[in-house]
Parts: structure tokens; C-alpha cells; sequence
């Protein structure tokens, strides 16, 4: 077995050292019943890496590859090119098969990488601290609503209609279970989202706002009104940024007030996946920094003096606080947080400024070309790379007849609120740098043959 | 696992002798690295765009109007900057990596490769089902094999890594219990568990009690016993344990609980010492997450992603989150969820994630298993526990082992402190490992026994990696016994000397601010 370096040589020379006289032996504390007397039925025996290369291939071209069609689905995962050298990079052994930096003198690769990514998380959300990284977007969101609720002391959300439905749907799983008292709504087919409805539903037992920016439909709300006034009820705001290339081109939802602002770094050099690993992002005010979850970064000196990074406030965290822990997080997601920061190192401020001006100039020019369709109608006013149509048909049916027609066209709302009768109608068509001017002719064209 | 104890400062620096100071700080292939905030520009980028159309914007007005404050780097910048970064790490590829619960093992390049394959990589999520026919394969046949491994009846595929699976799990019971109008308070969790099993019951609202060890490092089955009543949801046993042995008494604690009313729960953080071996559904637990990142080894990457899926008991899987994937009778795969799920799956508690799970990692834990076989797997589990045996016996004249007597161990070697002359501790020997090339051993984990140090050399370690790194630790422990002050500088070797971690955590700086600004703030 190619990954097994042991000789049966070693096996009986190891044996006798330890005085056992069969492997067996070792495995004595477990109930002669309990232990399968063969290798385990089903499972069959090992095989060459061609052969397993060979089924996973062809398990792999079952599949409609993104990067092969015109693709256009968005709501919470974003098609972006991906520099060569950010996916080497996070291929080096040194990155690839560490662990949790807990020996600073022989991580320091890790850790500065990760005071890096905080700095980058932190700057880009308009926070002042950031974390070194959570599982994923929607999990994060969830730990944001705790935190609000350790910082407050309060149980009780308010949560746009504009947040993600998977979002909505672990935070309602979740304060099932923690007894935390969430509203929430179903969005609705207009052009701005439901801040009167927000600001109405704030009262002294609030403990926060949650808002996302640009939100499930692609609209992009100002933050500031929200802000203020879960503010002067004594509540925060937490705001979700599913998109964070966005961020080249508006304001950061710090700047306008967020008091916690979580995210997902999928789109930053994480790459689809078809959902997972991703990279949940994590940032606050510094006077909160003791209340968050998760790992953390921070800058200290070594017996010589020399700067140095270690994991510091671990005090908050389950391995030392156990029951009293701000969350049970342990493992994160600090490769993808690696493919992030590379990325966006090789972007900097520039290089994102000029992606996020192109995304937004490709999905106005698809937006402007889709909406002159007959019947079709955008929902936008506002958005930067995402934006809803309403069609004239179902739009589950539709984006089925778009595949049929080799076109990945969108994300239908029937699929994210099944049931909702008023959103069957709605596709959210997400447009990146990646769509060409023949993709988005592609979809034209077919959107007229399907719309009607 | 590993835990450094708050309170150290650092000692007298001991400069080797004959060192001289080069004027870059960089000591041949040891490169010192600045922070991309101090090399990197917002003018400069790695990255060529074509330039945008020029269009009106649709922002609502909210365009930014001042700098982010993003540092660019050319490529063959960025390269170097993360190369040099990773020369700073120590890394399985490098050597053996004996932390104790984390299970460092080889990480097939195979499984790299399998994972970047287009149609897994470049797959959304969200696209119909009828175009990931392929994706869905991957993790029901996964799912398949992880009950066969486990002889359990279902699995949520979705928890996103070990703590997630624990969460998931509970979740299951105390949806169960609520569905027998049941609502138990109380979750037991033995003193010598890892640091996760009682977060997660805090975060699952339950209150946390914990259950005493014996003398030979199990749980009490007489103190568990006597303490289960009708106010215990659940039961956390980690088996093996996190001392590195087995349970012996799994299956009489498990119908114990289930008398009582209750639910085992099983961390399978060490199922790595069983996997085709035992199968922890004849030991009636009714849930036990999977680190797909230990037993299966997806690369750890530094502090994760891992994969946690979760396998339940027939009690407990009608409760499982949405989604899961379904095989149907035509040979398609079906993504059960919201739209979907109403009459097939009606108890499920809801979504723990967006979207369906660590997909990356179901491919790479999918393509280690295909490659290892039944029989793979099981040699698998027979070298892990041989391998921890050769240390445990090959150390325990010089370390003191404290259940040595008590029998073989698991996958992982204990060893406590107790012999080292006063002022020389764990963290010291620890340290002095890092100078002989070695990553420690876990230390300070289990709470159960004084200064532990567990050892998990895994079963991808060679006989001659394991000989020298037990001549190593051999003559750290007989420098530590004799107390040789020496140790208290080590690492002498590594990127770093010891770190102040007092003082990282007195005045938190968490990120990089300007000279000036930092300054401003002083």
C-alpha cells in the first residue's frame, strides 16, 4: 500500500520491542465482539492511484462545468478568474500540510500570513480588528447574532429580507435550540429593501440589526439610517457581504456604521467548489474584540527581540475556556484564507478597484440588454454584479430550459423560497468579468426564446 | 491541540556562539520577510484587467470616496513574499508531526489533484441538479462508505468541521427528545474530553456537568452510572480517548445511557485507531462526527478547512439537517432540500450551512479511501497503534507513562512531567524538540494528567522517522530530568526564539497600522 512506509519486517521487529505477539494483541481493550475479524465487508480492497484517478474523473465529467458555458449564477457564490500563483501557492507543503500555528517559533509563516489576512478583512469592512477566519459566510453570520447577544444582553434580531435564505435558515436552525427570538420576512420583487420595516421593528430588546450589503437580490442599500437607528435603541448592526469584491467600487459597510461585519471570502481566490470549503470572514470594533469567536493573530517579540506572531486572546476560545467559550469554533478555514490573501495581495487596491468596475460595467450591460426583452422586467434600481429579473414564466422551468440550451443562466428564487408565490417569477443573474460579450449574447438569446 | 499555559515571559537570550550579525538579518536560506503593508503598494498589482467601458454607475450613490488601504503586489513579488513565509513553517512534508488528537498523517497528492478536477472545482453550488449529476455521486458514495466504516444508519454530510459535526450531533438529540416532549437540560462530558465537547453543548443550550476518570484513565462507569437520570439528554464519550485508550466499557456505558433515556454521543477525533477495525455502531452510539481532516486525511491546511460529517443511529436520522443527497431508484442523485424536502423529510431540524458541505474535502476523503481499500484501511488503523505502542515502550523507561501498565494504548502515546527536575517543564522539552527538527507533541492536553504530553506519530511514519525522533526525545527527557538550564532557550534553531505571548495578549495588536498611526494610538 503506497502510503503505508512499514515493512512487515518492521511490523514483527516493532512487535517484539513492545513485547506484544500480534498486532491483535494491541487491540485487546476493545470486546473480542466488537472486533471485525476480515478487512470490512463492502469496501473494496485498496487500489493504484490510475484507477482511483480514473473513477473520480469520470465522476468529475458528469458534471456542467461553470468555466465551459455562459454562466451567470451568483446569490452567495461568484465565478471569479483565479491567479495561477495564488492556487500554487496554496499548494506549498509548508501552507498545504501544517497545523493550527500553537508552536509559534516554527509557524510564523501561518501566523503572519493570517495578521496580514485580518489587517486585509479588517481594512476592507471598515473595521478596526478582524479575525483569522470561520467556516463559512452563513456560520459566521450566526456567530455575529451571539456575539451581538453576549454584547447587549439582549435575544431578540431584527433580520432583513435581503439576507441570504441559507443564512436565515441556520440562524432560525440555531435559535431554535438557544431560544434567541429572530424576525425575518420574505423579500418582495421591488427595487429598494425593507429599511422602514427595519427601523420599525427596532425596540429597547433588540439586540441587533442584520443587513446584507449588496443583498440576495443585489440591491444596495445605504447602511448609515439602519445604523443610527439600532444605535440610539442601544442594538448593533450587523451587516453580511456575501460579495466582498464589491468593496473595490461602494462603501465599506463599517464606514457607515456596522458594528459587526461578516462575510464570505468565497469569491477572493477561494473559487466555487460547488459550495465548500469556503471562507467565512469575521471583523468588529476593537472594543468588542474580547466577544468574538474564532482564532486570532497578534503581534508580539520574541526572547531576541525580533518581531513575531502568535494565536493570542485564546482566552475567549473553547480549548481553554471549554463551556464558558465565546463559540466551540476550532478548526477554520485558514487555507482558504490563504488563497484569499494571496489574491488579494496580487490584486491590492488597485487591481480590485479595476475588477469591480468591470464586473459592475458587465452586469449594467447585461442588465441594460436583458430588461429590453418583452416581458422581462428588472427589479434594480441599484446593484453592482448581481441583479433580478422578473419574468414573464416561472423562472425554475426557465433556467432548466436554459440548460437544455448549454447556458447556466441564473439562480432561480423558486429554488431558494419554495412555496413563495410571489418570487417564483424572479432569476437573479450574477455577471462577472468572467462573462465574455458572446456569453452574454448567449443568454439574450435564449432568455427571448424562454421568457415567453 | 496543543496548549501554551498564559504567564510565561521570556528568558535571557542565549546567542549561539560564533554568530555574527548580517546586515540584511537574514541567515542564508533563513530569510527574514516583511509584511505586505511594508513592501506593497495601492498603485502597484499582480493583475492585468482590460480596461472598463465607461458607463454610468447603479451604486445608489454609496461609490467609495476614500482608500481601502490595500497593499498590491506584483506576482513575482507575491510569490516570493509567500514562499519565504512558508519556509517559516514547519509542515508534515517536512517531518514527523506528533501532535497528540490532531492526526498528522500523510496527505495523498492524488487527492490534490482529484479536487481541482473541473468538474468539482468549477461547479456552483446552486446550478440545477441535472448538471452535477457527478458532484452528488461524490458525496453519496462517500456517505455510502461512511456508513459502512461506521455500521450506523444515516449521515448529515454538511457540519463543516469537527466542532460543527458535535454541534450537528446534539442538535439531532435534542430535536428527538423534543419530539418525545422531552426536554432534558443536562449533557455529560468526561474531564479529560477535548475542549469542543462542552463549548458545543453550551452553544447547543445545554448545561455541562462533568463526568471523573479512574485510575487508569476511563471513564468511571459507576460515577456515570449514578449520575444519569432523567434530566441527561446526552453522553460525550471520545473513544478511543483522548489518553490514547479504548474504552473498554463502550458498550455497557451505552446501555446505560439508553436506559436512562439519554443519547451517546461518540467524538470520532481518534476514529483513525479504529476505522475498519471496529465499527462504533456495535457500540451503540447513536452519533459520532468524523474529522474527515484526521481519519481521512484532507490537508489541514494550517488551522483547517476540515469536514465533519456526522453519522447517527436509526434513532436519530429522521432529525439529520437538510440537505442531504438521495440515490434514486432510476441511478440519479437527488439534493434533498428546502424545495424538496417537505414530505420526504419532515423532522429534519434545518440547515446548519449554506449550500451543502466541504465539498473540496468529500472528493480528496472519497479518493483516500478508493485508494485505501478495506484492507488498506484497516493496516491503516493495526500501524497507528503500532507505531504509538513502539514509542509508548521505546519512552516509558525515561518519561513516565502514567496507564502504561494499565496495557497497550490506542493510535497516541501519554507521557506526564512527573521526574523532570523542578524548573524544567513540558514547554521546555517541547521547545527543545523544535531545535532537533521535530514538531512537539501536544502538551498540557489532557487536563487529566500534569504537564501530558500525547504523542500521535500516526501510521505514515517510518520506523527509521520514529528511531530517530525517539533518540530525540530521549535525550531532551534525560536533559530535562537532569535540569539543564539550557532548555529554558530553546529554540535556539528555529525562525523565531521563544515568543512573548504574555504581552501579545496584554496589548493586542491584531493588525498591521502605519508607523504614524500606530503611534497616534500609543
Amino acid at each position: 500500500m503506497r502510503y503505508l512506509p512499514l515493512s512487515d519486517a518492521d511490523r514483527s521487529e516493532m512487535l517484539r520491542v513492545i513485547g506484544a505477539g500480534s498486532i491483535d494483541e494491541l487491540f485487546r481493550d476493545v470486546p473480542e465482539e466488537a472486533r471485525l475479524k476480515g478487512p470490512i465487508h463492502g469496501l473494496p480492497m485498496h487500489a493504484s492511484e490510475m484507477a482511483v484517478e480514473r473513477h473520480m474523473t469520470a465522476l468529475s465529467r458528469k458534471n456542467m462545468v461553470a468555466g465551459d458555458v455562459p454562466f451567470f449564477l451568483g446569490c452567495g457564490a461568484y465565478k471569479h478568474h483565479i491567479p495561477a500563483s495564488a492556487d500554487h501557492i496554496i499548494q506549498r507543503g509548508e501552507f498545504l500540510t501544517s497545523y493550527t500555528p500553537y508552536q509559534p517559533e516554527i509557524a510564523q509563516g501561518t501566523l503572519q500570513m493570517l495578521f496580514e489576512f485580518q489587517t486585509q478583512v479588517a481594512r476592507l469592512f471598515g473595521c478596526e480588528v478582524a479575525n483569522a477566519s470561520m467556516y463559512d459566510g452563513s456560520t459566521a453570520m450566526w456567530e455575529a447574532i451571539q456575539m451581538a447577544h453576549r454584547i447587549t444582553r439582549r435575544k431578540k434580531s431584527v433580520i432583513s429580507s435581503g439576507v441570504h435564505p441559507h443564512y436565515v435558515s441556520v440562524a432560525t436552525t440555531m435559535a431554535k435550540f438557544t431560544e434567541d427570538a429572530l424576525d425575518t420576512t420574505l423579500p418582495e420583487l421591488t427595487a429598494t429593501t425593507d429599511v422602514e420595516r427595519l427601523v420599525a421593528k427596532i425596540d429597547g430588546e433588540t439586540s441587533a440589526v442584520v443587513v446584507q450589503y449588496p443583498d440576495i437580490l443585489g440591491r444596495i442599500t445605504d447602511l448609515a439610517p439602519i445604523a443610527e437607528a439600532a444605535h440610539a435603541a442601544g442594538a448593533l448592526l450587523i451587516a453580511v457581504v456575501t460579495e466582498p469584491v464589491a468593496l473595490g467600487l461602494i462603501k465599506s459597510p463599517g464606514e457607515m456604521g456596522a458594528d459587526i461585519v461578516v462575510g464570505e471570502g468565497q469569491s477572493i481566490g477561494v473559487g466555487l467548489q460547488f459550495g465548500g470549503p469556503y471562507c467565512g470572514l469575521f471583523a468588529c470594533r476593537e472594543k468588542h474584540v474580547r466577544q468574538m469567536p474564532g482564532r486570532l493573530a497578534g503581534e508580539t517579540v520574541d526572547a531576541e527581540g525580533k518581531r513575531g506572531f502568535v494565536l493570542t486572546l485564546s482566552t475567549r476560545e473553547q480549548h481553554i475556556r471549554r463551556e464558558k467559550a465565546t463559540s466551540n469554533i476550532c478548526t477554520s478555514s485558514v487555507l482558504c484564507a490563504l488563497a484569499f490573501t494571496v489574491h488579494l495581495t496580487l490584486l491590492g487596491e488597485k487591481g480590485l478597484r479595476q475588477l469591480a468596475t468591470l464586473n459592475h460595467a458587465r452586469a449594467c450591460e447585461a442588465a441594460e440588454r436583458l430588461a429590453a426583452i418583452p416581458g422581462v422586467e428588472l427589479v434594480n434600481d441599484s446593484f453592482f454584479n448581481e441583479f433580478t429579473l422578473k419574468l414573464p414564466v416561472e423562472a425554475r422551468p426557465a433556467v432548466h430550459a436554459l440548460v437544455e440550451r448549454g447556458i447556466l443562466g441564473g439562480v432561480s428564487l423558486g429554488r431558494l423560497y419554495p412555496g413563495a408565490e410571489k418570487l417564483q417569477n424572479g432569476l437573479v443573474v450574477a455577471v462577472t468579468e468572467t462573462a465574455t460579450d458572446e456569453d452574454i449574447d448567449a443568454l439574450e438569446a435564449a432568455l427571448k426564446e424562454v421568457a415567453r | 491541540m496543543t496548549v501554551n499555559p498564559s504567564g510565561w515571559r521570556p528568558s535571557t537570550p542565549a546567542t549561539a556562539q560564533g554568530e555574527t550579525q548580517t546586515v540584511t538579518g537574514n541567515r542564508a536560506l533563513m530569510l527574514e520577510e516583511s509584511l505586505i503593508f511594508e513592501i506593497g503598494t495601492t498603485e502597484q498589482t499582480g493583475v492585468d484587467f482590460a480596461e472598463a467601458p465607461k458607463k454610468a454607475t447603479r451604486l445608489n450613490g454609496l461609490e467609495r470616496n476614500r482608500e481601502i488601504g490595500l497593499p498590491g503586489l506584483s506576482e513575482p513579488e507575491t510569490v516570493r513574499h509567500y514562499t519565504r513565509l512558508s519556509r517559516q513553517n514547519y509542515a508534515i512534508d517536512l517531518g514527523l508531526f506528533p501532535l497528540g488528537s490532531c492526526t498528522m498523517k500523510h496527505n495523498p497528492r492524488l487527492n490534490e489533484k482529484v479536487a481541482r478536477m473541473p468538474g468539482f472545482a468549477d461547479a456552483h453550488p446552486l446550478q440545477p441538479q441535472e448538471t452535477v449529476q457527478g458532484a452528488l455521486q461524490v458525496i453519496n458514495e462517500l456517505a455510502f462508505w461512511l456508513l459502512d466504516l461506521t455500521g450506523m444508519h444515516g449521515v448529515a454530510m454538511s457540519p463543516k468541521a469537527g466542532a460543527h459535526g458535535e454541534l450537528c450531533g446534539l442538535l439531532c438529540i435534542r430535536a428527538a427528545l423534543e419530539a418525545r416532549g422531552d426536554k432534558r437540560e443536562v449533557v455529560l462530558v468526561p474531564e479529560s474530553a477535548h475542549g469542543t465537547n462542552p463549548a458545543t453543548a453550551a452553544f447547543a443550550g445545554y448545561r455541562v456537568e462533568n463526568i471523573p476518570a479512574n485510575a487508569a484513565g476511563r471513564v468511571d462507569l459507576e460515577a456515570l452510572k449514578a449520575r444519569l437520570g432523567p434530566d441527561v439528554a446526552a453522553v460525550m464519550i471520545t473513544n478511543p480517548n483522548t489518553c490514547g485508550l479504548f474504552e473498554p466499557d463502550m458498550k455497557a456505558i451505552s446501555d446505560a445511557v439508553h436506559a436512562a433515556g439519554a443519547f451517546v454521543y461518540c467524538d470520532g477525533a481518534n476514529f483513525n485507531a479504529i476505522v475498519g477495525r471496529v465499527r462504533p455502531g456495535d457500540l451503540g452510539v447513536d452519533a459520532m462526527h468524523i474529522n474527515l481532516h484526521k481519519t481521512f486525511s484532507t490537508p489541514h491546511g494550517g488551522g483547517g478547512p476540515g469536514s465533519g460529517p456526522v453519522v447517527l443511529s436509526e434513532a436519530l436520522s429522521p432529525y439529520g439537517p437538510l440537505p442531504f443527497v438521495a440515490k434514486m431508484p432510476d441511478g440519479s442523485f437527488k439534493l434533498v432540500e428546502e424545495e424538496n424536502a417537505g414530505d420526504e423529510h419532515p423532522d429534519a431540524f434545518g440547515r446548519m450551512v449554506a449550500f451543502h458541505g466541504q465539498m473540496g474535502m468529500f472528493t480528496r476523503a472519497l479518493a483516500y479511501i478508493l485508494s485505501h481499500g478495506a484492507d488498506g484501511l484497516k493496516q491503516v488503523a493495526e500501524d497507528a497503534v503500532l507505531n504509538a505502542n513502539y514509542i509508548l515502550r521505546s519512552l516509558s523507561d525515561v518519561l513516565e507513562a502514567p496507564f502504561a501498565n494499565s496495557g497497550p494504548c490506542m493510535h497516541e502515546a501519554i507521557f506526564s512531567d512527573r521526574g523532570f527536575a523542578d524548573d524544567v517543564s513540558t514547554l521546555d522539552l517541547a521547545k527543545a524538540l523544535i531545535d532537533e527538527g521535530f514538531h512537539p507533541m501536544t502538551m498540557y492536553f489532557p487536563l487529566v494528567v500534569h504537564g501530558a504530553m500525547l504523542v500521535e506519530p500516526t501510521e505514515t511514519e517510518s520506523k527509521a522517522s520514529l528511531d530517530q525522533f525517539i533518540a530525540a526525545v530521549r535525550s531532551i527527557a534525560e536533559r530535562a530530568k537532569a535540569g539543564d538550564p539550557s532548555l529554558k532557550a530553546a529554540p535556539i534553531y528555529a525562525p523565531r526564539r521563544r515568543l512573548d505571548e504574555t504581552l501579545a495578549a496584554r496589548k493586542p495588536v491584531l493588525t498591521f497600522r502605519e508607523p504614524e498611526a500606530a503611534q497616534a494610538a500609543e
